[in-house]
């Protein structure tokens, strides 16, 4: 989970172009991180390369925070 | 013949990240030496387009924001690269839009403004941005489009995107009648799908490279790169010769019957 996390957390910085320190589990991407649409599915993607794992759409759509993502992640392996 | 494309010009509509089709067209050209332009289609797309190209060694590439909706931006837009470089020798234009609604469940419930809407921005826009480049192609050259086999044939979920993809063929045929006398050959390319930003708004992406890896004659999906030298192909003077014709870079999917 720790090393998902700090994987997941990667990305998002530099997806998003956010600080360290605003990304937390709780952080939900659309409000605290300020994803668009465009930068959620981007975000997906590079969480499918990054953990050789794909996420449905419908999975997809129920990830709002970082931690979701880490814990849909974790579910899978 | 030469394959260089040393001091030869081309203008490259429709990178949004390192994904892009678009992107693998830029790259192949800058191998053979081509100059690029960038244009994006608002302000979302100019860090990483500009981001991308920075990464290109030697390219001293050139961005300009081109809404395509607008034909007053989109002559504006060349009036400014005429301006600012002068003679053009082709366009990748590799845009399309429909509303993620429309790609999805049946074609039958599509709206009438979702379908306005993907034939605006996915069609109409090559016939506007042809007409504004013509001018600035006065040497010849190559104009090639994106399109895909769901205008040809039903591709589940492909929906009004196939639709429009249709009226891009025929459109580009009608071009390519147009602008045949200027030596402006037009030509699109129909690459099998890619996990592009925008194939992922296409419902349930995954399952259709699936298919794609188990029944297209290749048993594989195709690259960006694979597109990106079939469009210097189309848009050099290997394919003199060639207009408003439709390659498919497709693992040879658009063969197959049943399978």
């Amino acid at each position: 989970m720790a090393d998902t996390f700090e994987r997941v957390k990667k990305i998002v910085i530099d997806r998003l172009d956010v600080e360290e320190d605003k990304v937390t589990l709780e952080a939900s991407f659309k409000e605290d991180l300020e994803a668009d649409s465009l930068d959620v599915v981007e975000l997906i993607m590079e969480l499918e390369d990054e953990f050789d794992t794909e996420i449905a759409d419908e999975e997809a759509e129920k990830l709002a925070t970082v931690g979701d993502a880490v814990q849909y992640i974790d579910s899978q392996a | 013949m030469n394959f260089s494309l040393d001091g030869k010009t081309y203008v490259i509509m429709g990178v949004a990240n390192k994904r892009s089709i678009a992107w693998g067209i830029a790259k192949a050209l800058h191998q053979v030496g081509a100059k690029l332009i960038f244009t994006y289609a608002n302000e979302r797309f100019e860090k990483p387009v500009r981001d991308l190209a920075s990464t290109l060694e030697g390219q001293e590439a050139s961005f300009y924001q081109c809404d395509v909706t607008n034909d007053e931006a989109i002559a504006e837009t060349f009036k400014q690269i005429k301006q600012d470089i002068g003679i053009i020798h082709g366009v990748a234009h590799c845009i399309a839009f429909a509303q993620k609604e429309d790609l999805q469940g049946e074609f039958i419930n599509t709206s009438r403004d979702g379908y306005l809407l993907a034939h605006n921005i996915s069609a109409y826009s090559l016939v506007a941005v042809a007409r504004e480049a013509e001018s600035l192609m006065t040497e010849g050259g190559g104009i090639v489009t994106l399109t895909y086999l769901g205008g040809e044939r039903v591709v589940q979920n492909y929906n009004v995107m196939g639709v429009a993809k249709a009226s891009l063929d025929a459109s580009m045929k009608y071009l390519a009648n147009d602008l045949g006398r200027k030596n402006i050959r037009v030509n699109a390319i129909s690459a099998g799908p890619i996990r592009t930003l925008s194939a992922k708004g296409v419902g349930d992406f995954n399952s259709i490279l699936k298919d794609i890896e188990e029944k297209a004659p290749l048993r594989r999906t195709v690259t960006q790169d694979e597109v990106g030298s079939t469009a210097y192909y189309l848009l050099s003077d290997l394919s003199q010769g060639v207009t408003g014709e439709i390659i498919h870079v497709d693992s040879g999917y658009s063969i197959l019957g049943l399978s």
